[in-house]
């Protein structure tokens, strides 16, 4: 059993006003050398396959097809 | 002119778009729920709004996975007619069926008001009863409604003329303050590249009859009604 850590990320370019006020709120709470700040996703699973590079090329797959969109999304598998 | 309507669960806005489409053409809407997988003889497939699956992941993402897509696919496949509001028009981008897809408002508030959208093209089976450049009332009500396409996609959308409606003030100027979610120029709905599906976010089907305040949104379902009726003897 392994383990799939899929973090999602706007693409650069994209609008993210989440960040933009998480940002404000750090620079409100006094931490003004934060700069832009970008809010992203990330999905757990667990995969019941023995082979990392076959697991990180299924993650892959299941990120294109639904975990990310990536019209405006871009993505990043790890597995542990 | 033989409408369905999909339901998937968390749709909310499905009776009040059944009202709009029997009032317009005169026929009950077949109300379909997603685990259905045929939508044989249907000449309008609607997606009505609301958040479906709780719009959990992301508006949509979780629709376009659903069973009765396959059915939908293949309608559009064949030319079929699709129209998708709201939750309707974000399952449409992210199915594919339509270009680009529906970003957080750029005030990051759920915009629940009234907005004026401009009839870009009055030539298409939706817009037949309208006129192009005509300016109309329609209520809008989401979260995720801020429409994102890349550089070449929104040119693409404005060269081939792909655009249907824009927020724009009552005497029909695209300004910023009546875009209030941050859409990409002003775009508040799409036509597919063979004019078929539609995808708008607000809800011209709250705007049909003189007790819901206006009938502003009746000319779409009229003209869309009035454009499919000659199947009606096929």
């Amino acid at each position: 059993m392994m383990k799939a850590v899929v973090t999602v990320m706007l693409k650069t370019g994209v609008l993210d006003p989440q960040g933009k006020a998480i940002g404000q709120a750090l620079h409100g709470l006094g931490f003004g050398n934060v700069g832009e700040v970008r809010m992203g996703k990330v999905i757990e699973f667990e995969l019941a396959e023995a082979d990392p590079a076959k697991a990180k090329a299924q993650a892959e797959d299941m990120a294109r097809k639904l975990l990310a969109n990536t019209v405006i999304e871009g993505f990043k598998v790890e597995i542990i | 002119m033989k409408a369905a309507i999909v339901v998937f669960p968390g749709i909310n806005r499905d009776r009040d778009m059944a009202i709009a489409l029997e009032k317009c053409s005169g026929r009950t809407p077949r109300m379909v729920w997603h685990k259905e997988t045929d939508l044989e003889g249907v000449d309008l497939v609607v997606i009505p709004g609301g958040f479906s699956y709780g719009d959990y992941l992301r508006c949509g993402a979780m629709a376009a996975q659903s069973p009765v897509m396959g059915a939908i696919r293949a309608h559009a496949a064949r030319g079929g007619h699709i129209l998708g509001v709201c939750n309707g028009f974000q399952i449409l981008t992210e199915a594919g069926l339509l270009p680009g897809a529906l970003l957080r408002n750029a005030n990051l508030r759920f915009l629940s008001m009234d907005c004026h959208l401009r009839v870009e093209r009055a030539d298409t089976d939706f817009t037949s009863r309208y006129q192009t450049g005509a300016v109309f009332r329609s209520p809008m009500a989401h979260g995720d409604g801020n429409y994102f396409a890349d550089d070449a996609t929104l040119e693409r959308l404005e060269g081939e003329n792909h655009v249907a409606f824009r927020y724009v003030t009552l005497t029909g100027e695209p300004t910023a303050s009546a875009n209030r979610n941050g859409s990409a120029r002003n775009i508040a709905g799409i036509y597919s590249a063979n004019l078929r599906i539609l995808g708008l976010m607000p809800h011209p089907e709250d705007l049909v009859d003189p007790l819901m305040g206006g009938t502003d949104g009746k000319p779409l379902f009229d003209g869309i009604s009035a454009a499919l009726s000659d199947t009606l003897a096929a």
